[in-house]
């Protein structure tokens, strides 16, 4: 995938694939599959709305395979049993929503600072997760790869790429999606099963016991007895380096229309893809509009979105939440235009799912208030109610 | 037990400050100083601790069975957490209280590794009682090793799930007091009551007697992960003068006072039977009172 | 005297916690008055060791190696 690729082809990210090898399928079950054809054998997960179609899939699929799906008693569990199966090589996931990975973020910290290459899949309620997901997932200097489908066939893309950028940096991936990527059906295609992973040297299995040369993964920083051993200072040091290593090199963003754009909208997910059909409305409608979709969260895209408002007036900011990706866009515009909300907490009566915020002619209208330096027209009444 | 008559003079030129090693032509070595499983026998555990006595016991069970090249270690956080650098055997170090999660994904994944947890009290049954209770219940093929000494000993010498009435820590002054402190979790019992769980024995390192005797816990919990047979789990209850407030002499005899008589030492599931620790408590003062016994008509010497 | 066996003992190892001299069944051990680098007083060998190895069982510091000496034929 290109760091930088112009969307004017409003079509999907990856190639399309011929008619025979799509079937129709729920985001979930569609990241179930491509996990699995990425070479994952291990998944751990407690049911967590909108999470547990996942672990259905996972569950239902992995044994299938010779694989292990455990039915884990708490996010606790899960995310220590995928902790283990990542140690012994294994191709490991887990997943939840926003309150389950919270349960699960210390050992998503110590799980970076151990290198251990797990995917964990977070379906989130909405986007109030963005900086959750961001900020290291937990304590300490740590941050996860953090990519934000915006449909069900980037899912499948990104799922594939969470295990290889795992394996390639031996660092964790977190796969952002949410209720509406998971419960959508789309007919997709998840195409043949990748390449065997790559060797793993530094995996346990047991077999250097006595040796003098046996393994040890540790968050800590510590070797074995009479092997070198960086200390726990400069273990987290380098664990920094390694990430500022991952930014220099895996971030990833989409634009369209911002060569002309006085006007720029950001934002990320299945969101986006609303905003980009607004975008589009307007643009036909002649205003001169563009847009911005950070690919990955982390690394944030921050020199190629500056770069893409670089010529806009004012840029906007889509986001389902009281205001989190737009931290990102203000450090990465520093000052050079005014950044504006545009979005809002919005979902519905049961907190999980769509609110009405997501609907193309709500964005437009909000869109075009910011382009004319005007105040934002009043939210959809009624919150929480049915749509 | 201390018998303070002062010993015979050492004779000059007497064996015993030699290089280890350096034994008599034609002596037999009974064992090893350092395990073979320790990279080096130096550590920084206190003196008289405990719990260097229970690795030694896991590790020459492990060698025992010839498991050497197929064993998984995982350890927990705690004083005992030193010996992740110099156990050699893989080893996975977990984070407080998980060990038990990761051991199943490594088993999972591996089933024909040996794989055991390595524990403290407070890692165990403070932070993680519910993921030793849920491991055991599955019956994960899986050995968890509790070194019980009372106390969360690395930071200092703090009360546990497992500290018992009266006990005296850095945060019961006065000694823990059930209506104030709440009670201890005998948790060996909890797991015997698993049906996933095949093995479960207490031992403990006071005396070398009972050294001995969990050396063969051990070895037995190993041969039930080995047969598949289930979940299996030994509680080591240790010395902790550091954290307990005594000298190190006085150690074992405060576990024989006041840990032991609560954790009492026995194997509380074995071969489908189920005894309590109040079953093993009354067994141990029936046998206590048949040794006296018999030494009041004696037959037997002192052990 | 013939002892059944003997120990030797690795000083510099030793953090003197004492648990090694009342354990053994003859009393063959005493702690010194000297100490090892590290400060601590350890313990000395007399006559009579049977090689129980009570000692190795109860150090934590696995300063004791235990030798039996071949029985000799009356």
């Amino acid at each position: 995938m290109n760091a930088a690729r112009p969307g004017a082809d409003l079509a999907a990210a990856t190639p399309a694939p011929g008619p025979a090898t799509r079937r129709l399928m729920e985001g979930s079950e569609a990241i179930a599959e491509a996990a699995i054809a990425a070479g994952c054998r291990f998944f751990a997960g407690y049911p967590m709305t909108p999470f547990t179609e996942l672990l259905e899939h996972f569950a239902r699929r992995l044994p299938t395979v010779g694989g292990v799906c455990c039915n884990a008693e708490s996010e606790l569990e899960a995310v220590g049993m995928a902790w283990g199966a990542a140690a012994t090589g294994a191709r490991a996931a887990t997943g939840s929503t926003g309150q389950g990975l919270s349960l699960m973020e210390e050992s998503l910290s110590e799980i970076t600072l151990a290198e251990l290459p797990l995917v964990t899949f977070l379906l989130a309620r909405g986007q109030q997760d963005y900086h959750q997901a961001t900020r290291g997932l937990g304590h300490g200097d740590t941050r996860h790869v953090v990519l934000a489908p915006i449909d069900t066939h980037e899912a499948v893309a990104h799922t594939r790429l969470a295990f290889d950028l795992a394996d390639r940096w031996r660092h964790p991936v977190l796969v952002y999606g949410d209720y509406l990527l998971a419960h959508t059906r789309e007919a997709v295609a998840i195409g043949p099963d990748g390449p065997p992973p790559p060797p793993k040297p530094w995996a346990v299995d047991g077999s250097l016991g006595g040796t003098g040369r046996s393994r040890i993964i540790s968050p800590l920083g510590f070797g074995k007895v009479g092997h070198p051993s960086p200390g726990i200072e400069a273990h987290q040091r380098a664990i920094a380096a390694k990430q500022a290593e991952i930014a220099a090199a895996e971030a990833r963003i989409e634009y369209g229309g911002c060569d002309d754009a006085t006007t720029v909208v950001v934002a990320y997910g299945t969101p986006a893809r609303f905003v980009r059909a607004a975008v589009a409305e307007l643009r036909d409608a002649g205003h001169r509009i563009g847009w911005v979709r950070p690919v990955t969260l982390w690394p944030f895209p921050a020199a190629a979105l500056a770069a893409a408002v670089a010529g806009a007036r004012r840029v906007a900011c889509f986001e389902l939440s009281a205001g989190q990706l737009i931290d990102d866009v203000r450090l990465a515009v520093l000052g050079a235009a005014p950044v504006r909300p545009i979005g809002g907490i919005s979902t519905d009566g049961s907190g999980f799912g769509v609110g009405r915020l997501l609907d193309t002619e709500v964005i437009a209208a909000r869109i075009l208030a910011v382009h004319r330096d005007e105040d934002l027209p009043p939210l959809p009444d009624e919150p929480g109610g049915a749509p | 037990m201390t018998g303070r008559e002062p010993p015979p003079a050492p004779t000059p030129g007497a064996p015993g400050a030699g290089e280890p090693g350096a034994g008599p032509p034609g002596a037999r070595r009974i064992g090893t100083a350092v395990p073979d499983l320790l990279l080096t026998g130096e550590h920084h555990l206190c003196p008289g601790c405990g719990e260097p006595l229970a690795v030694r016991g896991l590790l020459e069970a492990i060698r025992h069975l010839g498991l050497t090249r197929r064993t998984i270690a995982v350890a927990g956080i705690g004083c005992y957490t030193s010996f992740s650098m110099t156990t050699d055997l893989d080893l996975v170090q977990a984070l407080h209280g998980r060990a038990p999660s990761v051991a199943t994904g490594i088993k999972r994944m591996r089933p024909d590794v040996i794989v055991y947890t390595l524990q403290g009290d407070g890692d165990m049954v403070n932070e993680g009682l519910q993921e030793v209770l849920h491991t055991a219940a599955r019956g994960e093929l899986i050995t968890c090793v509790l070194l019980n000494n009372g106390v969360f000993g690395e930071t200092g010498g703090h009360m546990t799930a497992t500290t018992v009435a009266g006990q005296r820590t850095k945060n019961t002054l006065e000694g823990r007091d059930p209506a104030r402190d709440g009670h201890p979790i005998l948790i060996g019992d909890l797991i015997a009551r698993l049906d996933g769980a095949a093995y479960v024995a207490r031992g403990s390192v006071h005396h070398p007697g009972a050294v001995a005797r969990t050396g063969r816990m051990l070895r037995r919990a190993f041969e039930t992960q080995v047969a598949g047979a289930g979940f299996s789990f030994v509680e080591v209850v240790t010395m902790c003068p550091t954290g307990w407030f005594v000298p190190t002499l006085d150690g074992p005899g405060y576990l024989q006072e006041t840990l032991g008589t609560v954790h009492v030492m026995g194997e509380l599931k074995v071969d489908g039977r189920i005894r309590t620790t109040e079953e093993l408590r009354a067994e141990n003062t029936r046998a206590d009172a048949e040794m006296r016994a018999a030494l009041a008509r004696g037959g037997i010497e002192e052990p | 005297m013939s002892a059944r066996g003997t120990v030797t003992i690795a000083t510099e190892a030793c953090k003197g916690c004492e648990l090694c001299v009342p354990v053994c069944p003859p009393r063959v051990l005493s702690m010194s008055e000297a100490t090892n680098r590290a400060g601590h007083h350890y313990p000395l060998l007399a006559d009579g060791c049977t090689g129980c190895a009570a000692c190795q069982l109860i150090c934590p510091d696995f300063v004791f190696e235990v030798y039996r000496h071949p029985r000799v034929a009356p």
